[in-house]
């Protein structure tokens, strides 16, 4: 049997462009829970993304209007959540799934009128570059500006936690809000800040899947993405470029059952669909197992309510 | 001018008036959104919560959603209290109806007394096994139940779908997605001839008694309070924490089992692909709404079994899409934990008088 070189290309591509919602959202997360907010609307403001995203470009006509539409759908669902949690002081979990209900809900509403309605051809760059190189060629190549983005974003992210004086705040902040606070950081803004961030990069997430992955609206597309998104965080202890590794895995999971399927592998389809959260499941074991570790890498300050009298 | 003060102490009557302040919120904020969508408020919330409920049938139905909901809440009103968050309710339901379904189908063209009882207790038994999973994996290796819980959702609902769609399927269903009927001795009895309501309403009448009793009159019920409070606390105290997290994740996961029963063995009579419109998910806000009190949850699932009600006549009279109440659901939660902040908070009118 002969596998062509450029099939794995296009495998590993596949992979990839599974991976992209995922490290988007991840990253985005990992901003917000590195100020020491614990958002777990992620799925609810990935929806909201995704049909934001998708209703603008069959309206507008202008994937550009589109995209960041569904960047400011994110932020302006995740304002209500740094509001509640921030001004009001409200518990982050219980808010973070009452984001999430309502996001489902209110993405299902507006998108009534939109479904079955085709999507348009998202643009990909260096498309003509794509045959030039045996099996790297489709990986690098023909892909929307979004994913490359996507592959960037862990890099960015990272340095910008490390090396920026903004990034150094963030995580003062997260780690110890009360010393933060004393050294006049505006400790409420910065969470302000992180909170939205996440929003706009979920909100992003979901804009991918719903014009470019699969360019449709299904209802509850998102299909739990958003919760591995949040698992995806812990898994990398925090660190944007673990992210990647594991955002890979798992797209690699979704790509895998596809593939087996066509190769007639005599798997029930719903095992192989159950394999990601069942993965999930066991990747947190074995990391979470060193509680050490976890308590050491996890921002001191997570999901815990910080207030200030004044 | 007005200040914001911290109280010194949580205010006991906001306690109990924050949830309706939350519920007249959502209302105010519904009409909002109908209007924007282009209905008439007042019209619509009509459709919402009061023609849903009008008649004797549409009662029972209210109560007929309203037992799930306050089964499962009160539950998790055990794991919440003491801070545990199981959010995946919606799955140990699903277990628990796929193993009592398959008991059920064990029992199929038979009858005898006793074949209801093992049949339910199957039920509670596969919710509570399926809620031991994130339950000892957060005692005995660290991990988050928040994830875990909620990721074994989507997989109870793979192995239903695996298990109506192949080996479970009913042989002689044309290749419908579900299984046989279940005989007449595996299903609840009805209470009313022509009305669905059934006998499950006393598994959730009979949980919020014990609950009651666990949660104020018990030693369980005390240090389930303290641990809720600080765990530091607890441990001082010298609880065992470990077992006391399995134990509070073992009870909700039974009530949510049983939940599951009492819809397949009730209104539905069979496994298929969709036995619960996320009654689980729903429950959570239940058990806030109702403060996770045993009474207030009887009265928190009755309110928000009215949107599932409202959503489906608000759609079939106004065109007014289903999801409503789903988004109704959300914002009573939302307005909750935001009147909340009455609860530590107080404003101080400032005159300017000097």
């Amino acid at each position: 049997m002969i596998i062509d070189i450029n099939f794995i290309g296009l495998i590993i591509a596949s992979i990839m462009a599974s991976a992209v919602p995922l490290i988007l959202a991840s990253c985005g997360e990992l901003i917000t829970e590195r100020s020491g907010v614990l958002n777990l609307g992620v799925e609810g403001m990935m929806i909201i993304g995704a049909i934001s995203g998708f209703a603008l470009m069959t309206v507008t006509g202008s994937l550009i209007i589109a995209i960041f539409g569904a960047m400011l759908a994110g932020v302006l669902i995740s304002t209500i959540f740094a509001f509640l949690t921030q001004t009001l002081i409200t518990n982050h979990v219980a808010t973070g799934l009452a984001l999430t209900i309502f996001g489902i809900g209110i993405s299902a509403m507006i998108g009534k009128n939109f479904v079955g309605i085709p999507g348009k051809e998202f643009p990909v760059l260096f498309k003509d570059l794509k045959d030039t190189i045996p099996l790297l060629g489709p990986i690098l190549f023909g892909h929307s500006i979004v994913f490359y983005f996507a592959f960037a974003l862990p890099f960015i992210t990272s340095y910008f936690l490390k090396k920026t004086k903004i990034g150094l705040i963030v995580r003062a902040v997260g780690d110890s809000p009360e010393s933060a606070s004393n050294q006049g950081i505006n400790v409420r803004l910065v969470r302000y800040a992180c909170i939205l961030y996440g929003g706009a990069m979920s909100g992003l997430a979901g804009a991918y899947l719903s014009m470019i992955y699969t360019p449709q609206w299904i209802e509850n597309m998102t299909g739990g993405r958003g919760w591995i998104a949040l698992a995806l965080v812990v898994f990398s202890t925090w660190n944007p470029i673990k992210i990647l590794i594991g955002a890979m895995i798992f797209g690699g999971l979704t790509i895998i059952q596809f593939h087996m399927q066509a190769i007639g592998v005599r798997i029930p389809v719903q095992f192989l669909t159950a394999l990601p959260y069942i993965v999930t499941i066991i990747v947190l074991v074995v990391i979470s197992r060193d509680s050490r570790k976890i308590r050491l890498s996890t921002p001191s300050s997570l999901g815990k309510s910080f207030y200030k009298d004044n | 001018m007005i200040k914001i003060v911290k109280r010194d102490q949580p205010s006991r009557a906001i306690f109990f008036f924050t949830p309706v302040l939350a519920i007249f919120l959502t209302l105010v904020a519904g009409s909002l959104i109908f209007f924007i969508l282009g209905f008439k408020p007042f019209e619509a919330l009509k459709f919402f919560f009061i023609v849903p409920i009008a008649d004797k049938y549409g009662f029972s139905e209210l109560l007929l959603k309203a037992t799930p909901l306050c089964l499962i809440a009160i539950g998790l009103s055990f794991c919440f209290k003491s801070n545990n968050w199981n959010i995946g309710a919606e799955g140990q339901l699903t277990f628990g109806a796929i193993v009592s379904g398959g008991v059920a189908l064990l029992f199929y063209e038979q009858e005898g007394f006793y074949i209801l009882p093992i049949v339910i207790l199957a039920g509670a038994i596969g919710g509570m096994l399926y809620a031991s999973i994130p339950a000892i994996l957060k005692t005995y290796f660290n991990t988050n139940e928040i994830l875990v819980s909620l990721m074994l959702v989507y997989v109870s609902k793979l192995i239903l779908d695996y298990l109506v769609v192949g080996p479970w399927s009913n042989p002689e269903g044309f290749n419908f997605p579900e299984t046989r009927q279940f005989s007449d001795s595996a299903k609840l009895p009805l209470l009313f001839e022509g009305l669905r309501i059934h006998a499950g309403i006393f598994l959730a009448l009979a949980a919020v008694v014990i609950s009651w009793f666990v949660f104020y009159k018990t030693y369980l019920g005390f240090q389930m309070k303290v641990s809720g409070f600080s765990l530091k606390t607890a441990k001082y105290a010298g609880y065992k924490g470990k077992k006391m997290i399995i134990l509070v994740f073992l009870i909700s996961g039974a009530c949510a089992g049983l939940a599951g029963v009492g819809e397949i063995t009730g209104p539905i009579g069979q496994l298929h692909r969709e036995i619960s419109p996320d009654y689980g998910f729903t429950a959570i806000i239940v058990a806030f709404l109702g403060r996770l009190h045993p009474v207030g949850i009887i009265f928190a699932s009755l309110v928000v079994a009215i949107t599932y009600l409202g959503a489906e006549t608000a759609q079939i009279f106004m065109q007014i899409p289903k999801y409503t109440g789903q988004v109704f659901q959300g914002m009573i939660l939302f307005f909750l934990l935001a009147s909340d902040y009455l609860l530590f908070f107080k404003f101080k009118f400032i005159g300017s008088k000097k």
